[in-house]
């Protein structure tokens, strides 16, 4: 019989598995980070019921200053029939208040310094096992190297302390899913390349042409050499109608990338603005360049058009 | 129930109909950075296929939300507010993918699970259908 017990409690080891950044983290702290950092005036949303999603979710948008009631948000994230919120659902949900929602890389260290650069970052926890999963939102708002803790405001906790290595087992079980919601213009501190299109593209979605220039805007200054990014600022500046813009943007990406979707992007504008010779000669271009197939298809179809023949 | 799932659906996608064309910044002659990021697979979902099925996607998605007891308006905003490749990923996993919800009822499930144990074990005898191990 003991051996049983010996045997559950070996099970439930392997599970929970080990502690690593933790341990690497209480060792040697990253460069440049303050060994404690707390942004203490971060209002609180108690959670009701099984609404942990739109309370973390208020306490985001209100770190930022966005008011929304945890009540209101419930209507735009809980699912009711599975009693809870999607992590897809949470990203969406920050966009509809005309704010950005960037996931971060899924390191203790990019949590810490997140929150040592002013932003709260909403993670996801399982507080239970895997195999008995108890998924939780909760909102890092601080923490203490030195008495290696996180502080969250977590359910109807306003300032949970939270041990470093409790912190993440819990949230290794989501696969260190975490993101930061921040205005129109500004980027979390730790962001990447990838988590930014995924974050400009959505927040495109929903939000107004003016706003996503402006997203565009920081994000190609931050990360220059990204086609999605240029594309995407090409768009918003075509959409608030700054066609010559637009074709300086696409005229760039097309020359640093040569991607048919940005010669195709060029190759359209162009014509617009009447430069039907040098649309023909970007939509040659299209025909050629590496993209989707789905794209030279266009740019042959352009090529056929009445305006387009010399 | 079925029915009712059924009539919930066709509601929600007759009330879809009048809103294509809803989004803001996105030029229909032009090509996207959310259709450049899937095709570099830059967007890390199952791109193609999701590009394939956007424009069903977006339907299924809110009638699929509202079947789950979201509001038929609240669901057709809520599937707008995602990207082509997010909406796929979340049909793909709506019943299945984790869902944020609340330490209490997770606590009950896990004292549950617990007394299970300790019920096969013998120390307890709150499952009268659970008998101890010998």
């Amino acid at each position: 019989m003991w051996r049983r017990i010996a045997l559950l409690f070996g099970a439930v080891w392997c599970l929970a598995g080990c502690a690593v950044q933790t341990a690497a983290l209480r060792e040697h702290a990253p460069p440049g980070l303050p060994p404690q950092a707390e942004l203490a005036q971060t209002s609180f949303h108690p959670q009701t019921d099984l609404q942990c999603g739109p309370a973390a979710l208020a306490t985001a948008l209100g770190a930022m200053g966005v008011e929304a009631s945890p009540a209101a948000l419930a209507d735009e994230v809980f699912l009711p029939a599975r009693g809870g919120s999607l992590q897809l659902e949470m990203l969406a949900g920050v966009r509809r208040h005309g704010a950005v929602a960037t996931r971060i890389p899924g390191t203790l260290a990019a949590v810490l310094r997140e929150v040592a650069a002013g932003h709260v970052v909403v993670v996801l926890q399982n507080l239970g096992l895997s195999l008995v999963p108890l998924w939780h939102y909760a909102v890092v708002v601080g923490y203490d190297l030195p008495a290696g803790e996180v502080i969250l405001r977590s359910g109807t906790t306003q300032r949970d302390r939270v041990s470093l290595r409790t912190f993440e087992y819990t949230w290794a079980r989501s696969d260190f899913w975490a993101f930061v919601a921040t205005p129109p213009g500004q980027w979390p501190a730790t962001a990447q390349e990838s988590s930014a299109v995924e974050a400009a593209t959505g927040f495109e979605r929903v939000g107004t042409p003016a706003q996503s220039l402006q997203v565009y805007e920081t994000a190609n200054a931050r990360w220059p050499a990204s086609l999605p990014l240029a594309i995407g600022l090409g768009n918003a500046a075509y959409a608030l109608g700054d066609k010559p813009r637009a074709a300086q943007v696409f005229e760039r990406a097309a020359d640093e990338h040569d991607h048919a979707a940005a010669w195709f992007n060029l190759a359209q504008v162009r014509l617009e603005l009447g430069q039907a010779d040098a649309a023909r000669a970007a939509a040659q271009r299209a025909l050629q360049a590496p993209g989707d197939p789905r794209w030279a298809a266009r740019a042959r179809e352009l090529l056929a058009q009445p305006t387009m023949r010399p | 129930m079925l029915c009712a799932q059924r009539f919930i659906s066709t509601v929600t996608a007759l009330s879809l109909c009048g809103v294509a064309g809803m989004q803001p910044a996105r030029a229909a002659n032009l090509i996207t950075a959310e259709e450049v990021a899937v095709s570099q697979g830059v967007v890390s979902v199952a791109g193609s296929r999701a590009q394939l099925l956007a424009a069903l996607a977006r339907d299924d998605v809110a009638a699929a939300l509202a079947e789950r007891g979201v509001s038929v308006a609240q669901a057709r905003a809520r599937a707008e507010a995602l990207t082509d490749a997010e909406a796929a990923q979340l049909m793909a996993g709506i019943d299945q993918s984790p869902a944020g919800a609340s330490e209490l009822l997770g606590t009950v499930v896990l004292v549950a699970v617990l007394l299970v144990f300790t019920d096969i074990l013998g120390f307890t005898r709150i499952f009268p259908f659970l008998r101890p191990a010998r």
